[in-house]
């Protein structure tokens, strides 16, 4: 076959066929049946009365508050362990992705409350930058895996910038910065530094347990717990990493796009 | 030592200063290549620890020699432990008389930063400075370059902006929370991060795994080098400004990140390996799963890179820029894909086969040019053998447990004291060193980790002397260094 540059570039732009999924239009891609999303604890007290789940949390983001079992979902690592060790099955990881929230509280999960959707509409965001949204991304620490699940949503598979939504390079092109990473002592000054950068009004987001609350590095001096120890945090995205959906959803909500419940809807 | 065992730290052979650097000279004389060079603090002065591949022997050679607060520095003779020496000299102000360039590396806490950089003068010099806040989505680091016109006669590289504190948390471990930076060493290699550290706790438990969650763990790792090779052809597509490739591979490299989820529930593998095997088993019916999204993104990868290597003007760009050569990479002491890229044949899996890989054996996938397009180059050649490797793994996946009797009663824990072990993996950057001591009560004493990137950005630096500075994301994209796993 006769091939030249061009109609190699033709043949395979065929062969790899159109990709982006339809969510939110449609269903949201397929998750993994060991995936483990939002937290669900059991409102039946605790029958075996042992304390494994407290203990083993690597982040001690379990805890008990007047005697009911409470699980922070902002440091949490979604690892499991304290839902693989309890021997009467309290705490369950459903397949639930939408995390996201407006307030920090409503991240906390509790025998009480937890199977809503936590409000993630942002009114000041949802009214300015509903139909473009620029953000700065700064990594501010951490494992760089919540950066390529950033990354990941400006593929063609997920196509953010259907929505107006843009990464850009520089602060100044930025209506407000996406932080990943525990804010390390020695980025500080850099994320200063880049959020004067970006012009009025503004808006943070904080991606991932280490942005919310230190991560696995909770506590160690080398770090500040979290964005929001230097800056005002407008929505918080849980997850170690978040799911690119999360990530997603957490972002669409924000900007109302798309609603929190299961109603009908137009994008 | 073989990989993944445990011996007595009196066993460790010591030696004087003198003997200490002979035994160190020829060694790289013969041909190894060095793993690690710390320092930990002894009851007077400081203990320097050195460990030397031998691939001749399938050994990892560990010696040690007591010192003051300084030494002669090898760095002179032995260029390849410039960046180790800095680091002891961080960390404890032990001073390597004699070294060329002695500045910080990770910007410990309390340590004095000194933060000048080589500078050249002339009217016709200029200085182009870059980071820690870049333009893309990635981690934080600075770049300094010195630049006549467009030519780059010198780059700098400051990392440290990641540093939080995992070794030094690691110490008085294991415990709840060591898995978890191990596993976030490097986001994109915790399998590598995860398998390295398995065989470290395993050989210091005097336990093992079992010989399914081997298999399990060698097809995770296969599936961590494919999507982060994918991705990596995709972005340096992208970086020359090819559209098709970057579009496709970005997308494809979320395909493989998909069928390390169907193992375990996570993208990035969090949470499957663990000492003493596996958390999940892979089912018949999951693995036919498995194997199917293997062949869909066998045969999309397949033609999206087969695309760009057919492009001329991608060759162009790819070729002859960013070279090392071969000799310079092995003074360096690079490592992983890179140093393949430069004909040097190294490989873990090979050179120090441990647990599958004595019966399996991966083809080390090699170039000559040492330039951008051999480090594409390698990276679909071990795509393709990543594949062929994953299919021959669960053909020959051994029936059994997927955890060791000692991991099901956690006892894990439980680690012999006065111990030193080693664990080390080929990730998919290069290879990943995990190297640890217990206390008399069986905890660990300090743990260190060298992960690839440590003994290759400074390869980046040298590759792009002489080419232009736009050339910089190309060069940068075509090594893919982790700033997380050098910072630590």
């Amino acid at each position: 076959m006769i091939s030249t540059p061009l109609l190699s570039i033709l043949r395979t732009r065929i062969q790899q066929k159109y990709r982006t999924i339809s969510y939110p239009r449609g269903t949201p891609p397929p998750l993994p049946d060991r995936f483990l999303g939002k937290p669900e604890i059991g409102s039946f007290s605790c029958p075996s009365g042992c304390d494994y789940c407290l203990k083993e949390c690597p982040t001690g983001s379990l805890f008990l508050k007047e005697g009911k079992i409470h699980l922070d979902t902002g440091t949490c690592l979604f690892c499991g362990v304290c839902s693989k060790l309890c021997p009467a099955g309290m705490i369950q990881f459903g397949n639930e992705y939408r995390l996201a929230a407006r307030e920090r509280s409503d991240l906390l999960v509790s025998q009480v409350k937890g199977k809503d959707i936590s409000d993630a509409r942002h009114e000041m965001a949802s009214r300015i930058f509903k139909r473009s949204l620029k953000l700065r991304q700064v990594s501010a620490g951490g494992c760089a895996a919540c950066e390529a699940d950033c990354n990941v949503l400006t593929t063609i598979g997920w196509d953010i910038g259907r929505f107006g939504i843009q990464f850009v390079a520089s602060p100044r092109h930025a209506d407000g910065l996406l932080i990943t990473g525990p804010v390390t002592e020695n980025m500080k000054q850099a994320l200063e530094k880049t959020y004067r950068a970006v012009p009025h009004p503004k808006i943070v987001l904080a991606v991932g347990s280490c942005a919310i609350g230190g991560g696995p590095y909770r506590d160690h001096p080398e770090q500040l717990n979290g964005a929001g120890s230097v800056l005002p945090i407008d929505l918080y995205i849980p997850g170690c990493p978040p799911h690119p959906l999360t990530i997603l959803d957490g972002i669409l909500r924000f900007l109302d796009k798309i609603p929190g419940r299961e109603e009908p809807w137009e994008l | 030592m073989w990989n993944g065992e445990r011996i007595p730290l009196h066993q460790i052979p010591e030696w004087d200063f003198t003997d200490f650097k002979r035994i160190s000279l020829e060694s790289y004389q013969k041909g190894n290549r060095i793993a690690g060079f710390w320092a930990i603090p002894a009851k007077t002065g400081y203990t320097l620890f050195q460990a030397w591949i031998d691939s001749s022997r399938f050994t990892l050679d560990i010696h040690q020699c007591r010192i003051g607060s300084t030494y002669p520095s090898l760095t002179p003779e032995l260029p390849a432990v410039h960046l180790f020496e800095r680091d002891i000299a961080e960390r404890f102000r032990i001073v390597p008389e004699g070294h060329p360039w002695l500045k910080p590396v990770r910007f410990y806490r309390g340590t004095d930063a000194r933060v000048d950089f080589f500078q050249m003068k002339g009217e016709e010099i200029h200085e182009v400075a870059v980071g820690p806040v870049h333009a893309g989505v990635i981690e934080p680091g600075h770049f300094r370059f010195q630049c006549n016109g467009e030519t780059v006669y010198h780059l700098e590289i400051s990392l440290g902006y990641q540093h939080r504190g995992i070794e030094r948390a690691l110490s008085g471990g294991p415990n709840a929370r060591s898995i978890h930076y191990i596993e976030t060493a490097a986001g994109d290699t915790s399998i590598g991060h995860g398998t390295a550290y398995a065989l470290l706790i395993e050989a210091l438990s005097g336990s093992g795994s079992t010989e399914r969650a081997d298999g399990i763990r060698a097809i995770a790792l296969e599936l961590e080098r494919l999507a982060n090779h994918i991705g990596d052809l995709g972005a340096m597509a992208g970086d020359i400004g090819f559209l098709p490739t970057h579009s496709y591979c970005g997308r494809i490299r979320g395909d493989a990140l998909n069928l390390t989820a169907l193992l375990c529930g996570n993208r990035f593998g969090r949470g499957l390996i663990r000492p003493g095997g596996v958390a999940y088993d892979i089912e018949d019916s999951r693995m036919e799963t498995l194997l199917q999204g293997l062949r869909l993104l066998e045969k999309d990868a397949t033609s999206a890179i087969e695309l760009l290597f057919d492009t001329p003007s991608v060759m162009s760009r790819f070729e002859g820029t960013g070279a090392l050569q071969a000799e310079t990479a092995r003074e360096i002491g690079l490592v992983g894909l890179a140093a393949r890229a430069c004909g040097l044949s190294l490989d873990v899996r090979t050179d120090l086969p441990s647990s599958v890989y004595k019966r399996i054996c991966p083809n080390v996938c090699t170039a000559t040019a040492g330039d951008c397009y051999a480090r594409a180059f390698v990276r679909w050649l071990e795509i393709q053998e990543s594949i062929r490797l994953i299919r021959q793994l669960a053909e020959s996946l051994p029936n059994g447990e997927i955890q060791e009797e000692k991991a099901l009663k956690g006892t894990f824990t439980l680690l012999e004291p006065e111990s030193l072990g080693i664990g080390i993996t080929e990730g998919w950057r290069g290879e990943i060193f995990h190297v640890a001591a217990t206390d008399s009560t069986g905890k660990f004493a300090w743990y260190r980790i060298v992960d690839p990137s440590f003994h290759n950005w400074f390869g980046l630096a040298l590759a792009l002397r002489g080419q232009q500075i736009s050339d910089f994301p190309l060069c940068n994209k075509s090594f893919n260094l982790s700033y997380c796993g050098h910072d630590l």
